[in-house]
Formats: C-alpha cells, structure tokens, sequence
C-alpha cells in the first residue's frame, strides 16, 4: 500500500514538474540585467585632463519586445555611493554635498517615456533622469546586438553635471571640470526576444 | 688674479644664455610648486597647481631637449684656467643636470600615466601615455619623481655654490660667461 501511495506520489510530482518545465523554459516576459556582465561609465575633463568613473552597483528593469519596441519600457536605478574615479581621495570628495551627496541622496534615477526604433538594432530612448533632487529629459541612443541568450545594449549620452547640481560651490567653475560628462554603458541582459 | 675687463673670458652664446636663465627659472618655479602642492588635500586649487606644475614640466623637457641639442651644435667656450680637478667636477655636475632636465620631467610624466591621469599640455594637447595604468608602479614612480627632483636640486646648489666661488673667491670673472654684456 504505502510503496503504492508514494509511487503515485513520485509520478504525480514527475507530472507537474514535466508541465511546469516548459514553462520555465519559455522565454520569461521581463528580460533581466545581468550585473558582472554590466557596466555604467562616465568620462569628465579637468582642465582638459579626461577622467574616466564608473558606479559599481546600479540595477536596470526592461520590458521590450523588440517586435513593438515603442511599447516598451526601461527604469535605471543607480547608487551614486559605489562611484569610483579609481582614487580614494577623489572617491571621498565625490560623496560630499557639493557632489553627488551620497549619504543624503545616495539613489539617482532613470524612467523612460519612449522607445523608438530606428532601425537595424538603434533605438531612441527618451525618459527623465533624476539626480539630487534635479530632474531632466534626456534622449540617449542605444544599439543592440544579440549574442545567443544575452542581448547587449551600448550607447552613450551627453550629462550637463552643472544642471543636477553635480560639482557645486567652488567646483561650480567649468574650467576646472568641465560642465559636459560623457556617460557611457553597456548592459547585458538575458531574455530578450530575438531581434 | 683679477681679470680685466678686456680680456674677460670668452661668453655663451645669446641663445645659449637665454635658454640657461629661462630655463633656471623654469626649473626652480616647477620644483617649488611641486614641493608644496603635494600635501595639499584635494580643491581646485591642487588641481590647478598639479596641472600648472606638469605642463611647466613637459616644456622644461622640450626645451631641454632644444638646449642640448643647440649646445652639440655650438660649443660652449672653453673653461677658464683652473685646476683640472676642478673642470672635471664642473663637467660633471653640468652633463648630471643635463641628465636630470630629462630624468625629472619623464619620470613625472610616466607617474602622471601610471596614476590614470593623461598629460594634457596646456589643457589642449594630449600627450601619450608613458606606461599603462597601474597603482603600484604609480607609486613607485612618484617616488622615483621626486627622489630625482630632489637630486637636481642637491646639483643645482653645486652649481650655483661653484659659480659664488668663482665670482668671489677665485675672481676670475668665470660668471660673465653667462651674462650679458661686452
């Protein structure tokens, strides 16, 4: 009897899980960042010097589907406090109020309004970035290319630091560190339909 | 021996002389700033002194290497009469400084690119990088920078220590080699 009952068991369990695999095979709706394979960048001149940062800890939520690119969506969340300039006397000034105020406002963030597809894998995505409190349109283009699952997003946008804050007081002087950033990234992500 | 003014010893050249004397100031202006702005905690001012002091020293370094090659070109004139021991000791503090005015900039130039930071000459021409990106080396390059700074210095107070001497203990008139004048 109980060899019986926990044969049925087992099969029963066997069955579920048979119909449950597929499914979590199937390409799941919201394609995930996949963080070490990840980076966000910035480059920044003073006076005339380019400086290369980047955040070591930012996460990304996307819904695309790239057949109809213009329904979808994508939200950044990046923690200012793990920028690195690669030199601990510059990562300390970057934490203080003048810069990016992490201990205050440590989250800065990225919401988009529009996907456009310009074709041959170049998108447009325009959304509010939000930073000290400060927020702005931004346009940034973006090109992506498909490695079998994972799905690689690289382009790079213009910041104006001057407009959220970014370099105040004394550091306000763009001689010293010039107003435009060059922000680049490349992201990766698994489960993103074909292209 | 007083030596009149009529047969002072025989001079430098106006380019040779120019380039000594700017280039005297140049160095001392550099070794100063550097000297101070090394301890200075991070401000727009530190940055400003950094910057200021590496494009002083890239154009100490062409310079410098315009100067050496105008002295192979012209020769300078020959020593005034003193013991050969002497002349050599002179000899040697000048070719050291030579050395030294390339030394000193390079191994600050190979620091800057260790540490990650380009030279850019006067803000506007990028230089290329002297060695990859590495904090260790970086360190030991700042510290190579100034040992040498510092060796430059030791020889320049030789030189000008030797030059006092000349003037004012051996009165030999040795120093007008490097003035302007008749």
């Amino acid at each position: 009897m109980r060899t019986l009952a926990s044969t049925l068991l087992t099969l029963s369990t066997a069955a579920l899980t048979m119909l449950a695999a597929p499914q979590a095979q199937a390409q799941s709706s919201s394609p995930t960042l996949v963080p070490a394979q990840s980076e966000l960048g910035f480059t920044s001149k003073q006076m005339g010097v380019p400086v290369d940062g980047h955040f070591k800890r930012f996460d990304a939520h996307l819904n695309f589907d790239p057949k109809k690119p213009d329904t979808g969506s994508v939200s950044f969340s990046i923690d200012l406090g793990s920028v690195t300039l690669g030199d601990p006397q510059f990562d300390t000034e970057l934490a203080k109020p003048e810069w990016f105020d992490s201990k205050k406002q440590a989250q800065a963030s990225f919401q988009s309004k529009s996907i456009k597809a310009l074709g041959a894998g170049k998108f447009e995505v325009s959304g509010k970035l939000s930073i000290k409190g400060q927020q702005r349109d931004v346009v940034v283009p973006v090109s992506l290319s498909q490695n079998g699952s994972l799905t690689t997003a690289v382009g790079s946008f213009v910041l104006k630091r001057l407009e959220f804050k970014i370099g105040d007081g004394d550091w306000s002087d763009t001689s010293m560190v010039a107003n435009e950033v060059q922000v680049k990234f490349k992201l990766n992500f698994n489960g993103i339909a074909k292209l | 021996m007083n030596t009149p003014i009529s047969t002072a010893p025989a001079r430098y050249g106006a380019l040779a002389m120019a380039l000594h004397w700017v280039l005297a100031l140049g160095i001392v202006c550099a070794f100063l700033v550097g000297w101070y702005m090394s301890d200075l905690p991070l401000s727009p001012m530190r940055l400003k002194l950094f910057n200021w002091h590496k494009w002083a020293g890239i154009t100490i370094l062409a310079l410098s290497g315009f100067r050496l090659l105008w002295r192979l070109i012209k020769r300078p004139p020959a020593d005034v009469p003193m013991p050969i021991w002497q002349a050599r000791a002179a000899h040697a503090v000048h070719w050291l400084l030579y050395l030294s005015f390339f030394a000193v900039p390079l191994a600050g130039w190979a620091y800057s690119s260790a540490a990650g930071f380009r030279v850019v000459w006067f803000g506007v021409l990028p230089l290329p990088n002297l060695v990859p990106i590495d904090k260790a080396l970086a360190e030991q390059l700042k510290e190579l920078h100034s040992l040498l700074a510092w060796g430059l210095a030791g020889l320049v107070a030789l030189h000008v220590a030797g030059a006092l001497k000349h003037q004012f203990i051996d009165k030999d008139g040795l120093i007008q080699r490097m003035l302007p004048g008749r």
